[in-house]
């Protein structure tokens, strides 16, 4: 009954091909667009923005980038941190380099350095599948975090602990301590929502289709005459760019200062990883909802167990770490494909309700 | 549906923690507050455990015995962070606007972390203290002024390390073709004294040998074999939490004279050289304060708190090394709110007010007396445009066979001349990079 698609006609082509061609679907996007841009911005204060809204949309972000290439090309990577290295110490370099360049532009060239370089460790994947890609990417981890330590030219010779500088955009800071936590927000969202849009387009389309085929089977899609090559290192390099711009997003908006060492180490990674398996690979709505998983529930845990219970902050960590872990397996167990499946099942159900059979 | 109650959960959680944030001006307030980041988890939980303790075992002891400060008791917000900088971010987030007075002072207890704060809390006019780690140039209070790291940064303390080895050595001269290897956490605390040490090594002509130990530190054999193919005369070590206890492990098995090895003040606690047992006898380890639990304050807290089933830990544990680190971090916090109630008159006091508290931090002999805590510290004192406090340093060694520490240098003045012009070197490169404008101090 709420979910009823009868009598929702595609009279042309156009209405054939749009992203979200069901009415329901329509209205909860637009409650959801109207909630992040015209209620959250009013209402958010520090706290909402850097321990709450800006990690979750950052993950978001890099988790979509991470599914590209692990959920929708089947290509498993380890290299994640190293990748959000790359993206933060790039827009690092390039902002401190030309302190005129609008931070926009300054991302998305990061973004890009960091798809030069996805597409350099992706070489291997040529070659190299599956749990051995693994290792490969993990190689990557481990040189570039390496890297960032020790060449000092990545930090302009002073800490290796680097700090984003101020920016504005439309005369509104949004990087350093003065940004307001309202500017920060729509910074991120903005380049969430664009980005989002070209994910959503991108696994629709003709590339996407043959990341699909290769990830299903390469030999067939090779026989379909689909060039591993070409397919493969394309995944590798939008994947990077847009873990490039989370991790330049990190860096500039949310923490405005990183360690390569420790913001990016081997734990990221997994974070992500774990993340787009539990939300749904070759799921862009997965991506979030994993991202929400892994980087809502500690905070919500912790909240609840500290401030709403009182319990010793130990203590709480503790139980903290045993739930996540538990929950974990809990959800994979219930539901192998993720939280973006349940969400489909969800729908169906929906669909019926009230009248199931 | 199992989610939607998740989410309605989080939803209602999340609520819950940010509406306690509206200051009232009502006559008095209930309580202070201080956020305490602590890590009781983690890589870094044995040495975070203890600093903890010391923290809140003395504003409780505060609290029992004379009901808090001016009357008003102190409420100690502790958050965990694990040692991650993402999380302490998270913390101060949380904690800065608690209670009427909002944070106090703020204490990270992570170079990581102070970095990550330091432009916040200045935004936010929160003092941060930064008891002997952090960033070095925050020293400089005109360009910092909300930062505070006495009584000593780690270039005076790599000073103190390089005067101590000259002493030892017969003199300042007889450095000059010696070799000191400087084993430290590849990050930017590790790397701090590094600057200041090549300075020394080319003014005084010692050969410096450049050893990181990569985050956190399990796995050093690569780090020791160089140490015993290179067979430096001396070695100084910058590391925190488990690569402490693991390099003096290392050191004993390649049988270097732990008599010639000298620890940062955070390489140099009971957790660090008790699991090697009796190979650690004559370990150094650079200190502010001085070792045991030999003091009136921490008989109090045995009365008051331990007595009666309130301590934060194990009484046996009280007068370690950390937990004195952590005892120093509350005397100096309550000390600055003492200040501040009495410079502004008033107890309706905030985070800029305690800052004014700090800089008023003087505390000489006398005063550590009436603080129970004779013969705790050299003197140090705090002002506008000097907030490392000029302290001393001293070198202590461990004996295992007693189970303690043990001062056995005098209280070493660090080389201000030489410190100072990096701190000024450093603090005006900040200034300019950041566009601020030194404040002025009279």
């Amino acid at each position: 009954m709420l979910y009823r698609e009868t009598g929702q006609f595609k009279r042309n082509y156009a209405a054939d091909q749009q992203l979200f061609p069901i009415f329901q679907d329509k209205i909860l996007l637009g409650v959801i667009l109207t909630v992040a841009l015209a209620v959250i911005p009013f209402v958010i204060n520090d706290y909402w923005s850097k321990a709450i809204l800006l990690p979750f949309m950052v993950y978001s972000f890099i988790a979509l980038g991470l599914n590209i290439l692990v959920g929708y090309c089947g290509q498993i990577s380890l290299g994640t941190g190293g990748f959000m290295a790359v993206g933060a110490y790039s827009s690092y370099k390039l902002c401190t380099a030309f302190p005129e360049m609008n931070l926009v532009f300054v991302i998305l060239l990061s973004g890009g350095c960091t798809a030069a370089v996805g597409v350099l460790f992706g070489l291997p994947s040529l070659r190299i599948k599956g749990f051995y890609l693994a290792v490969a990417t993990l190689a990557a981890q481990f040189f570039l975090i390496w890297m960032f330590n020790k060449v000092p030219w990545f930090y302009n010779y002073e800490m290796s602990q680097i700090t984003a500088p101020p920016r504005e955009m439309f005369g509104f800071l949004v990087s350093g301590p003065q940004a307001s936590p309202t500017a920060q927000y729509l910074f991120v969202l903005g380049f969430l929502i664009v980005f989002t849009w070209i994910a959503l387009n991108l696994v629709r389309g003709r590339i996407g289709r043959s990341w699909m085929s290769i990830r299903d089977m390469d030999i067939a899609a090779e026989l379909l005459g689909i060039k591993p090559l070409k397919t493969k290192l394309s995944a590798f390099a939008v994947s990077s760019f847009y873990i490039g711009i989370g991790g330049a997003l990190i860096f500039h908006i949310w923490l405005g200062t990183v360690e390569a060492t420790e913001a990016f180490d081997i734990l990221q990674s997994f974070f992500v990883l774990f993340a787009i398996i539990i939300g749904g690979l070759g799921s862009v709505l997965g991506a979030y909802l994993g991202a929400a998983f892994m980087a809502l529930m500690p905070v919500g845990l912790k909240v609840v167990l500290v401030d709403g219970a009182g319990m010793a902050v130990d203590t709480a960590k503790h139980i903290e770490i045993m739930l996540v872990g538990s929950l974990i397996i809990f959800f994979l167990i219930k539901e192998p494909h993720g939280l973006a499946r349940m969400w489909q099942i969800t729908k169906e159900k929906l669909r019926l309700w009230p009248f199931p059979y | 549906m199992k989610l939607t109650r998740l989410a309605l959960a989080l939803g209602v959680a999340g609520l819950f923690a940010s509406t306690a944030d509206v200051p009232s001006a009502q006559a008095k307030y209930d309580a202070f507050t201080v956020p305490s980041l602590v890590y009781r988890t983690g890589a870094y939980a044995p040495n975070g455990i203890p600093v903890a303790n010391g923290f809140l075992d003395y504003f409780n002891m505060l609290n029992e015995r004379d009901g808090g400060i001016e009357g008003i008791k102190v409420n100690v917000l502790e958050c965990e962070t694990a040692y991650n900088t993402k999380q302490a971010v998270e913390c101060y987030e949380n904690t800065k606007n608690e209670g009427q007075s909002g944070a106090l002072a703020i204490n990270p207890r992570s170079t990581g972390a102070t970095y990550a704060l330091i432009p916040k809390t200045t935004e936010d006019k929160i003092p941060l203290l930064t008891l002997g780690y952090g960033r070095t140039s925050a020293a400089n209070g005109k360009v910092f002024p909300y930062i505070f790291n006495p009584p000593g940064t780690y270039w005076s303390q790599a000073t103190v390390f390089i005067k101590y080895i000259a002493q030892q050595e017969g003199g300042m001269e007889n450095l000059k073709g010696k070799k000191i290897a400087l084993v430290y956490h590849n990050s930017a605390y590790g790397k701090e004294p590094i600057k200041t040490l090549e300075t020394l090594a080319a003014k005084h002509g010692f050969e410096l040998m450049l050893l990181p130990v990569d985050h956190p530190g399990q796995e050093q054999k690569a780090t020791w074999l160089q140490v015993r193919r290179g067979k430096p005369d001396w070695l100084l070590m910058w590391g925190w939490g488990v690569m402490n206890q693991v390099a003096i492990k290392e050191a004993a098995a390649i049988r270097f004279p732990m008599d010639k090895f000298i620890g940062v003040w955070w390489s140099g606690s009971e957790n660090d050289v008790a699991p090697s047992g009796p190979a650690a006898k004559g370990y150094l380890a650079g200190t502010m304060h001085a070792p045991g639990s030999n003091f009136g304050a921490l008989e109090e807290i045995r009365k008051h708190l331990y007595a009666k089933g309130k301590g934060a830990g194990e009484e046996s544990r009280i007068g370690e090394v950390l937990y004195n680190r952590g005892l120093l971090e509350a005397v100096l916090t309550a000390e600055a709110i003492r200040n501040a109630i009495k410079i502004h008159g008033t107890t309706d006091i905030r985070g800029e007010h305690v800052r004014d508290g700090f800089e008023a931090i003087k505390l000489d002999d006398a005063a550590f007396k009436r603080l129970d805590l004779e013969g705790f510290m050299p003197p140090i004192e705090i002002t506008c445009e000097n907030h490392e406090g000029n302290g001393k340093i001293a070198v202590q060694q461990w004996d295992p066979d007693t189970g303690k520490w043990t001062v056995v240098s005098d209280w070493i003045e660090p080389m201000r001349d030489l410190v100072n012009e990096l701190v000024s070197e450093d603090s005006a490169a900040f200034a300019a990079e950041n566009n601020i404008t030194p404040r002025q101090c009279n």
